[in-house]
């Protein structure tokens, strides 16, 4: 089976967009959206739901306020602030909690718990263009990076199920823990870059970072012709630091009108950017293949 | 006053929009503090061209053991709810990368055999371009925490007529830390599916911590006005609009301030600010 995930560091840069239309020209493919803050790909793809389930992130402390008796251990121990106390009632912030636990093993009263907590949801979805996992984060949540590791477990096992060989992974903007979460163990990352000197300086970052945890990486140049020196620029230094071109997509308003009609770009037209996102992803399936043959005679 | 720039969405904006504050508030004489709060991207000092004059690394505490004293109770291991410290055999294992820095295996420890070192997990840097003062964290390739650098570019800031602070993409802890203690928040959407479906992510983010905020349109025009519409239901006021505009994005892709060099865009961002400055 095969993981191919979609990143960016630099965010807007196309990202959905793109693993919508691989979605479309992909045969038989298993949908992750991983970008869990912020996931959109379910408004192209029109899920029908098959399961929601909650995520269990990470604990938070709760005082049970008849044992506690307002002696302060938990707020002076806190080194995140979450102990709040008003007229010497003693509270914990759920937001600012980070579930460590240092205040209920220290607690002499033993009046504060640590119990887990949901933060989020995550659904198994069937779409027109195959099953999809997802999830929602909790708003103001933590454990981002749990989530999308529980993502892509879901979605290998969802690709097991129906023997199907392929599943493509919409990453988070940033180089933070939910992209480091989507993209350790995968086959390929695509990194989608912009021609702006914001993309090009956020490019650099994260085909470093992909190179930090060993998984190979190429770009692609979205909206190249908005500033054709960036982009080749763009495209000369991400060779340097071991990513090579898939290719270029043009800028073309029909990319918008395709996001709000709920359709790929390559379902909306044949032409223009959908042209490129095509060549694209013929490309692509030929860096996988040549990859399995370096495997194969390494 | 502290106005946070923050979007659900990445690339609607957010660095367009503060750093175009940031400059029609010097062009004003107002004393200006901008903080990069995009710490696994930072892009201000793109269109801003700081001069460097400080840096600092932002360091984590993480425990180190010392194998002498320790006797391999386990008790580190009990307490660390993040897998950060272990104890396997004849031997304590920690993983740095892990380590929520809460201090807890120090506290725990019978025969004090811990103790909590430094671990640099990024740089916080600081120059000035014009009467505005810049700061900016830089988070260290591979790093997975976000937060700790955030709070670290807070915490150097000085005071000013107007701090900006320029927040990351999402919805998450990072944001959640960048707009903590802000004034008031600007949500730059754009008004796409993707766009409408985010912001309304964003705002919940940001009404859960109870901070003022309103919405900036940008790419205007892209789509009916559904977004308008959803803030109306919502009652949170949209105070700017500006303009799809090619012209726009090419000067944006040479790091240009479209402020400097376009009258209309100027105007716009003149009464963003004012709007700002009223209604705090």
């Amino acid at each position: 089976m095969k993981q191919l995930v979609v990143i960016s560091g630099k965010g807007g840069t196309g990202k959905t967009s793109l693993v919508a239309s691989f979605a479309s020209l992909a045969e038989r493919a298993v949908l992750a959206d991983c970008d869990v803050d912020a996931a959109d790909l379910h408004l192209v793809v029109q899920s029908s739901l098959v399961s929601r389930n909650d995520f269990w992130g990470g604990k938070r402390a709760l005082i049970d306020s008849d044992r506690c008796t307002d002696c302060g251990i938990c707020e002076d121990l806190c080194r995140f602030d979450a102990i709040r106390s008003d007229s010497s009632t003693f509270s914990v912030d759920p937001i600012t909690c980070e579930g460590c636990g240092v205040c209920a093993w220290f607690c002499a009263e033993d009046a504060i718990d640590l119990v887990n907590t949901i933060d989020g949801e995550w659904y198994l979805s069937e779409t027109r263009l195959g099953p999809m996992v997802h999830a929602r984060l909790k708003a103001a949540g933590e454990n981002s990076g749990k989530l999308v590791s529980l993502l892509r477990t879901e979605a290998r096992e969802a690709a097991r199920n129906r023997n199907i060989d392929l599943v493509i992974i919409d990453g988070a903007p940033g180089i933070g823990c939910p992209v480091i979460a989507s993209i350790t163990g995968a086959d390929l990352v695509l990194v989608v870059t912009e021609p702006t000197l914001s993309g090009l300086h956020d490019l650099e970052r994260v085909i470093r970072l992909t190179k930090h945890f060993g998984v190979p990486a190429m770009i692609v140049v979205n909206r190249y012709d908005i500033n054709q020196k960036i982009a080749m620029q763009a495209e000369k230094h991400a060779q340097k630091l071991g990513a090579g071109l898939v290719g270029r997509v043009r800028y073309d308003p029909a990319v918008t009108q395709a996001q709000i009609q709920g359709l790929s770009v390559v379902e909306h037209s044949s032409n223009g950017a959908a042209a490129d996102i095509t060549e694209v992803w013929e490309n692509l399936q030929r860096a996988f293949i040549e990859e399995e043959l370096s495997v194969s005679e390494g | 006053m502290r106005v946070a720039i923050a979007s659900g969405k990445g690339g609607t904006g957010k660095t367009t929009v503060a750093t175009n504050l940031a400059w029609v508030a010097a062009q004003q004489e107002k004393s200006v503090v901008y903080l990069d709060c995009d710490v696994e991207e930072p892009n201000g000092q793109i269109f801003l061209k700081p001069i460097a004059d400080w840096r600092k690394p932002v360091t984590v505490a993480v425990p180190k053991v010392d194998p002498v004293v320790c006797d391999l109770c386990g008790q580190c291991g009990d307490i660390c709810q993040f897998s950060a410290i272990v104890c396997v055999g004849q031997k304590v294992l920690v993983f740095p990368e892990l380590c929520h820095s809460c201090g807890g295996c120090d506290l725990v420890c019978p025969l004090s055999a811990i103790t909590e070192v430094p671990r640099g997990i990024a740089t916080v840097m600081a120059g000035h371009t014009g009467s505005i003062r810049y700061f900016q964290g830089l988070l260290n390739i591979g790093e997975a925490m976000s937060p700790p650098v955030i709070r670290a570019v807070k915490a150097e800031a000085p005071e000013a007529e107007l701090v900006i602070v320029d927040a990351p993409p999402g919805t998450a802890c990072p944001v959640v830390e960048a707009v903590r203690g802000c004034d008031h928040v600007l949500l730059v959407t754009e008004p796409t599916p993707f766009g409408l479906h985010d912001l309304e992510l964003a705002l919940e983010t940001v009404q859960s911590l109870e901070i003022p905020c309103e919405v900036v349109i940008n790419r205007a025009g892209l789509n009916g006005s559904a977004t308008e519409e959803f803030c109306r239901r919502k009652g949170v006021e949209v105070v700017a609009e500006f303009p799809d505009s090619r012209r726009v994005a090419e000067a944006y892709s040479r790091g240009e301030l479209a402020s400097e060099g376009d009258p209309e865009i100027r105007d716009l961002f003149r009464s963003l600010l004012t709007h700002i400055e009223d209604s705090t």
